[in-house]
Parts: structure tokens; C-alpha cells; sequence
């Protein structure tokens, strides 16, 4: 039954590519910005090549487990660039690249804070997630507790990250698409959405298990190749590099060292732990540790993906400090030739610049077609997420109360995907001229608060019981939100207001303490027969988490 | 799984040592990195001027970069240590406690 409709879809896309190529000279035009051919053949190459592996990928998706856990047979190193994929998304290729280009080291000091958190899932959680888990994180912290209340706040929590998230990815992909290869906003928007629905629903966790790994050799390679090129105009010295940026740069010397940016030690610490734990809470990546077959290939898993994500951060910040004397110094790259005005596309655009000014159109194009492939694998990663947490926890085990055959479950699973696709288009559209870059902090926000801290004491309290996890999740969400919401971010930047409410725009440091108090307090006060039996079972769980013994897909391999 | 299994493991002394040694060696890996870490953002927070310092004496480049550098890279590093004894040395011991429980 898929195939027919993926060759529709197929078919679809390619007209809908036809309609792009006669429209994109005016937007292009429009956007000062040349149509870039180069960029969009390699794009449509990268999306044949992965509309290929879903084909390949959907008629080897015939279990539950296969579509979401592609059958637990991915192996450490796969996964692990998987994990990178899923973690590195064109805002840290662009944003950080561009934080380094006009902040300097602060930009750096960032990059630490989003790498910090993955030694943290080596040595404490790796292991235990995946003895524990099946298909989703809901799967480990319902393990002892009542499945139906506990599953439906992890679900929301998982529902409110993926939203948010998504909808920061499609605003940056409509702007980026517009920029890079000239399409209109929402034609870029829906482009982004359909392929995310076709390599979902019809290749699961397989066909997104591989855009992610071509997509993270692609961004890897991509990034290393203009950060050596540009790393080579200063003989590799970085020396000559730091000296010619600090030449070049309006802040002087000010590049080399932290500036502003984490200068109130309660923004720092909070957007440490938000950022590190937040890492440790995101349903996407949680979900990625059950695609291994145990916990020794999912502890190489973390060690690929950590040195990936800490290697590629430190080629951003090559590329972005490199970019202060290449780009910075060239009158081509800025609005009206004049270096002290706003660069070319805005301020995002370093990295984009940096890549034609040492590898001419042809790189411009590759790391654009980079670009793009990159939010397209990352909100593929999202959907499944968000469409598991639909299927698997709402659907099967809320409603269904374990009912429903695999199948079932499969099928709504697809749905929910599809749903989500026609949701992330329209509130895409729907915050084109939002400010959105909270939201990003928001999905990292609500994941440190509402889905770790629970998911973190089911693994390692005993005491935890269903009372408990339902008041420190809820506590964790709704602060954290409130918080984001009554901050500068959100009650000044988009809502208009003179003066925010609260003066720290990072809900960590005061959501992660409220959750962690109350599962603790709704569980030591609950002194129901059900508790006590809650309580007991941690011992069987333990032995499992430690062990692996009875471990989902631990026998099949 | 039964619970008997399960129980059978949990008495077996060398199912202790197993999470003994690897909890210890876990926590004090994460302990490391978090002081390290924590130590790195409150230097940023309350003496920024000490990461300007140059690594060249007349240079521009700071020490702040290497730093950077160098942490990421221990931290790697620590993440290999620590799959090295658990993907051989904890792993052994546990197919062997699982082989003696099912047995």
C-alpha cells in the first residue's frame, strides 16, 4: 500500500521543484540574493539519495520495532553519528559560527555549554536507557508506575518540546530556503514539511536513522572543509588568526576572552544545566538509544556522538573567527558595500559567506544544500518523536490501555506523523515574522524540567512514586513555560511589554530544583497500597537497568 | 521476566561489585567533568580577565581558547576511559552473572 503512494509523493515533489525553478528568479531578485544552482542541484541530489533509503527503508519496516526502534539494529557508531545528526542543527552550523564572528569567545563558551551534557548521558544514563527503554522515554519512567497517568504527562512533555522545537526549525528553514536558494517563505515551509512526513510515515526509524547519519558526514565534512580552507589563509597559526581578528573586529580585544554574554553567573549556571540536561531530556535523542541492539553499542553510541558534537563546535568556532577577517574585512559581503553597515542576509550569514569567499559558488552551494539537509533530518527526528509519544504512549497505552496490536499502533503512529507535518507547515507560517529564537530555549527548557528530573528519578530513586512524577512533571512544565513566558524573551521581545516581569530569561536553575521538590514531595507523602507497590518493584527494575537482563530486543541479537 | 531470575541475580555477590565498581567509577568521571565545568563558568562569571590572559607573551591569541579546546577534548577522552573498562571489564561481568542466573 506504501508504494504507490510514495511515488505520488515523489511525483509531487518533483512537479512542486519544476514550479520552483520557473518562480525563483524573481525571489531571487527580490532577496538581492542570486538564485544559487549549485544549491539546488546538490539539495535535489541529497533528497533523491534519501527519498531512496525511505523506499529501501519502508519495506524493511514490517514491526512496531522495526518503525520505531528500527528494529534495534543499529550499531554504536551508526547511531552515534545519528545522535550528532540529530543534535547538530543548522542553527549551531549558522548561529554559533555567527555568535563567534560577533562576540568572539562567548561564542565558544556556548558551544562548551551545549557539549557539556553528553558525557553527563555517557556516564549516568547511556546504560540504563537502554536496558530499560523500549520505544519511547515514557516506556522507562511508566516501568513501575501507573502507565496510563504517567505516559500522559510524559507525552505532553515530550508533545510540548517537539512543538516548539519544530516550530523553531521551520521558521529557520523559511528564512534560510528564502535566502539561500530563493524560494518563497512558504513554498520552503511546506517543502520542509513533506519531505518530513514522507521519510516518517513511510520509513520510521530506519529511513530517519539514515538521513540523519548522511546529513552529520555531510555537515562534518562540509564544515571541516571551509573551516581548513579558511584556517589555511592564516597558515594554520592561531596566532596570526587571533591577531588579524582582533584587528578586524569592532571589539578588539574584547574577542579573546567572555564578554557579555554569560557575565551574570545566574544566566550562566542556569543556561548550563538547561542546556545539559535539557540534552538528557529531549524525546528525540532519548528515543535514539533503543535503535541499538545493547548497552555496550549504545554506550559507543554516546562516545561517537560526543566527539562529533564537540569536534564540529570547535570547527564553528574556527570558521566563525576566521570569518571576522575574511568576511568581515570584504565590502562584497555587506549591504551596499559598506563595512560598517549590516552584513549580506542578515546576521546569521557568516558561515554562509565564509564558504564563498574561500571555495567560490561551488561551496557556497554545497554548505547551503548542508544547510538545508540538515533541518530536514532534524525535524524528521522531532516528528518521529512527537508521533511516537501520539502512538506509543497516548494511543496504545492511555486509550487503548496496552490493547492495541502493533499494527494499530503503527498506523496511528503515521497519522499522528502526518498530523504533526500539517501542524509544524501552518504554525511555521503562522510565526514567519515572530522572533522565535526563545523557543529553542523553551524546548531545552521544558526537556531539563519536566521530562529529565523524572525521568532521572525513576531510574535511580527508589522511592518514586505515580504521585510523585505526575507533581514534578507538572511542576517542572508549567515553571519553566511561565518563566520563558513572564522573561524579557517573550514578555517584551514578542508581546510588546516595557518591562518583563522576571529578570532572568533561563528557567533552569529555579524549574529543575521545583520539579526535583515536588516528585519528591508528592512521593514520600503518598502512602497509598499502590505506592507501596510501586516502591517494591524498583528492585526487579534495578537488577534490569544494571544488568540488561530481559532488556527489549536484547534476545533477537 | 520473572522476578525469580531477577531476584536470583540480585543475590548473586558479584552482581554488587559490578554495580559497586561501576557506580564509583561513573560518578567520579561525572564529579570531574561537573567541577571542571562548573569551575570553567564561574571563572566566566566572576573573572572574566583571567581567560584574556595572552598565551604568548605579547600575543594577541588568549589562553581561553586552548582551555576550551582542552576541555572538550578531556571530556571526550573521559567518555573513552569510561567505555573501555565498562564495554570490557564491567560487560564480562555481567554476561557472567546473567549466565548464572539462567542456568
Amino acid at each position: 500500500m506504501n508504494h504507490p503512494m510514495l511515488k505520488w509523493a515523489t511525483a509531487a515533489l518533483a512537479l512542486g521543484w519544476v514550479g520552483l525553478a520557473v518562480a525563483a528568479p524573481d525571489v531571487g531578485q527580490a532577496q538581492k540574493q542570486g538564485i544559487n544552482i549549485h544549491a539546488i542541484v546538490m539539495f535535489f541530489f541529497f533528497v533523491l539519495v534519501t527519498l531512496g533509503i525511505t523506499y529501501w527503508a519502508a519495506k524493511r519496516t514490517k514491526t512496531a520495532t522495526d518503525y520505531y526502534a528500527a528494529g534495534g539494529g543499529i550499531t554504536g557508531t551508526q547511531n552515534g553519528l545519528a545522535i550528532a545528526g540529530d543534535y547538530m542543527s543548522a542553527a549551531t552550523l549558522l548561529g554559533l559560527t555567527s555568535l563567534t564572528y560577533f562576540q568572539g569567545f562567548d561564542g565558544y563558551i556556548y558551544c562548551i555549554c551545549f557539549y557539556v551534557g553528553w558525557p553527563f548521558i555517557m556516564f549516568i544514563m547511556a546504560e540504563r536507557l537502554r536496558n530499560l527503554g523500549k520505544f519511547t522515554f515514557a516506556d522507562i519512567t511508566s516501568y513501575r508506575l501507573d502507565q496510563r497517568q504517567v505516559r500522559t504527562v510524559a507525552a505532553i512533555g515530550s508533545l510540548t518540546v517537539v512543538v516548539f522545537y519544530l516550530i523553531a526549525q521551520m521558521v529557520g528553514a523559511g528564512q534560510l530556503i528564502k535566502l539561500l536558494f530563493g524560494l518563497d517563505y512558504w513554498l520552503a515551509v511546506v517543502i520542509v514539511g513533506v519531505l518530513m512526513v514522507i521519510y516518517v510515515t513511510f520509513g520510521g526509524m530506519i529511513a530517519t536513522t539514515w538521513v540523519q547519519i548522511i546529513k552529520a558526514c555531510l555537515l562534518l565534512g562540509g564544515g571541516t572543509l571551509v573551516m581548513l580552507l579558511a584556517f589555511s589563509q592564516f597558515g594554520f597559526n592561531f596566532e596570526t588568526l587571533a591577531t588579524q581578528a582582533v584587528a578586524n573586529s569592532k571589539k578588539g580585544l574584547a574577542l579573546m576572552g567572555p564578554g557579555t554574554l554569560l557575565a551574570d553567573p545566574v544566566t550562566a549556571v542556569s543556561l548550563s544545566l538547561g542546556l545539559m540536561f535539557g540534552t538528557a531530556g529531549l524525546p528525540h535523542i532519548l528515543m535514539r538509544f533503543f535503535t541499538v541492539p545493547n548497552a555496550k553499542e549504545a554506550r559507543k553510541s554516546v562516545f561517537i556522538a560526543t566527539f562529533c558534537v564537540g569536534f564540529f563546535f570547535t570547527v564553528v568556532a574556527i570558521m566563525g573567527l576566521s570569518a571576522i577577517t575574511i568576511v568581515g574585512t570584504n565590502p562584497q559581503y555587506f549591504e551596499g558595500g559598506d563595512l560598517a553597515g549590516k552584513l549580506l542576509g542578515g546576521n546569521n550569514m557568516p558561515a554562509m559567506h565564509l564558504a564563498q569567499a574561500v571555495g567560490g559558488n561551488l561551496l557556497l552551494g554545497f554548505l547551503s544544500a548542508v544547510a538545508f539537509a540538515t533541518i530536514l533530518a532534524v525535524v524528521a527526528g522531532l516528528a518521529l518523536a512527537g508521533a511516537s509519544a501520539i502512538s506509543h504512549d497516548l494511543y496504545a497505552n492511555v486509550i487503548r490501555r496496552g490493547q492495541a496490536t502493533e499494527a494499530e499502533e503503527v498506523r496511528v503512529s503515521k497519522s499522528s506523523s502526518l498530523i504533526l507535518g500539517v501542524l509544524a507547515v501552518l504554525l511555521g507560517i503562522a510565526f514567519e515574522k515572530q522572533n522565535v529564537a526563545f523557543m529553542v530555549g523553551l524546548a531545552f527548557g521544558v526537556a531539563a524540567s519536566c521530562n529529565f528530573p523524572v525521568l532521572i528519578l525513576s531510574m535511580y530513586w527508589k522511592g518514586l512514586t505515580t504521585r510523585g512524577a505526575i507533581w514534578g512533571s507538572i511542576a517542572g512544565l508549567v515553571s519553566a513555560v511561565l518563566i520563558v513566558v513572564l522573561s524579557k524573551a517573550v514578555w517584551v521581545v514578542v508581546l510588546g511589554n516595557k518591562e518583563p516581569i522576571f529578570p532572568y530569561e533561563q528557567p533552569a536553575i529555579f524549574s529543575m530544583p521545583l520539579a526535583f521538590f515536588f516528585a519528591w514531595l508528592g512521593s514520600v507523602t503518598d502512602k497509598s497500597a499502590r505506592a507501596a507497590k510501586e516502591i517494591e518493584a524498583f528492585e526487579d527494575q534495578y537488577v534490569r537497568a544494571q544488568t540488561g537482563f530481559g532488556a527489549a530486543g536484547a534476545a533477537a541479537h | 521476566m520473572s522476578s525469580e531470575v531477577y531476584e536470583r541475580i540480585r543475590n548473586n555477590p558479584k552482581f554488587d561489585e559490578l554495580v559497586g565498581k561501576r557506580s564509583r567509577f561513573a560518578w567520579t568521571l561525572t564529579v570531574v567533568v561537573l567541577g571542571i565545568y562548573f569551575a570553567f563558568i564561574m571563572v566566566v562569571a566572576f573573572n572574566p580577565t583571567l581567560l584574556n590572559t595572552p598565551i604568548w607573551e605579547g600575543g594577541k591569541a588568549s589562553i581561553a581558547w586552548p582551555i576550551g579546546a582542552g576541555m572538550i577534548l578531556l571530556f571526550w577522552l573521559m567518555t573513552g576511559l569510561y567505555i573501555r573498562r565498562a564495554n570490557s571489564e564491567f560487560d564480562d561481568i555481567n554476561a557472567e552473572i546473567v549466565k548464572g542466573a539462567i542456568e
